[in-house]
């Protein structure tokens, strides 16, 4: 393989990162904006920013701490919605699985859901791929999509301070969370999982310490997953 | 606000470590094994288990209107949602539900 090549993959990866930033950009402009309004100051807002580098489980701890929740529930929620990021490690493992420890661990420190989905569709695609050409197309998508995410998670905290209370953003999240989901509710299982989780959030509301989402979380997975079990069955027979 | 008894840096701290040893699980610890299909079967809903549940409440009883059911709030969440179902566009779902929610307040007076 010449290096020619594998640089190539880079600037392949790097081009094909490019259209993500429309999201990356207004997610992380976001989160430094509700960050700050919500009382982080700039240094927090980055930490969260730079060293969990997760936008939806960002939004789930500064929601949770907003509403007063007790730190393990915090902790538990955000971490919760960050499990799927296993899957994305699995998924990772027959095409990165014999790159050098320090590789893999930057490979997993920067596997957001953007840079995983480019990944491992081109990674399917490109079978003749070596270790290498692999590794720079990875770190190709990286190169925009983190740096952008850090730099407008930055200029949203600036901004941040300067919103005036009247422009509602306490519905930041909310909206920012519906918009993530709907594209998610793509088979009936998943539009049964969300819908179990509204139903059983909404009546364990009075429940303390914020436990009722953990519930309701709980009880959503285990629907999605007997609800894909059935429907499996039933075209098997 | 969050109150100045959270200790934001130790959430930082844990939220930062757990989110990369789940990142790092497969790829670093437990390397080519295959997942029992049972536990990929959940994993497959994480997200759209936890993420309905959180704001679901927030939604239908806004803290901001104090838990009274408020319309500019809660016909942005529906538009949002449906742009999101139609267009799979995160982006267009964001920016609609926002227009609607500034369009809504902005006609029952909501601003200021």
């Amino acid at each position: 393989m010449s290096s020619t090549t594998a640089k190539s993959t880079y600037l392949q990866g790097f081009r094909d990162g490019l259209p993500f930033l429309l999201v990356i950009a207004p997610f992380g402009l976001l989160f430094g904006v509700v960050g700050t309004e919500a009382g982080l100051n700039i240094a927090e807002v980055m930490g969260f920013g730079v060293l969990v580098i997760a936008g939806a489980a960002q939004f789930t701890a500064v929601q949770l701490m907003v509403e007063d929740a007790p730190t393990l529930i915090v902790l538990a929620t955000s971490l919760a919605v960050n499990l799927r990021m296993a899957m994305y490690s699995a998924a990772m493992v027959p095409h990165l699985g014999k790159a050098r420890l320090w590789q893999r661990a930057l490979v997993s420190y920067s596997m957001v859901d953007q840079t995983y989905a480019l990944a491992d569709q081109k990674f399917q695609d490109e079978t003749a791929w070596t270790l290498t050409q692999k590794l720079r197309y990875f770190a190709g998508t990286v190169t925009p999509i983190c740096s952008t995410w850090y730099a407008m998670t930055y200029v949203g905290a600036k901004l941040g301070s300067s919103i005036p209370p009247e422009y509602a953003l306490d519905f930041a999240i909310p909206i920012t969370f519906l918009a993530l989901i709907a594209p998610a509710l793509r088979t009936l299982p998943h539009v049964i999982a969300a819908a179990t989780s509204v139903v059983v959030a909404l009546l364990c509301m009075n429940v303390p310490y914020s436990l009722g989402i953990i519930i309701a979380g709980i009880a959503a997975m285990i629907a999605g997953a007997q609800a894909e079990l059935m429907l499996k069955k039933e075209r098997a027979s | 606000m969050i109150s100045d008894d959270v200790n934001v840096w130790l959430i930082i701290g844990v939220l930062a470590l757990g989110t990369f040893i789940s990142r790092f699980s497969f790829l670093g610890l437990i390397g080519d094994r295959e997942l029992p299909e049972w536990i990929l079967r959940h994993l497959r809903y994480t997200a759209v288990a936890v993420l309905p549940a959180l704001i679901a409440p927030v939604v239908l009883f806004p803290p901001a209107t104090n838990g009274e059911v408020d319309p500019a709030r809660l016909s942005a969440a529906i538009v949002t949602l449906a742009v999101g179902v139609w267009t799979r566009n995160v982006l267009w779902a964001i920016i609609l539900g926002a227009a609607t929610l500034y369009g809504m307040l902005y006609l029952t007076g909501g601003f200021g």
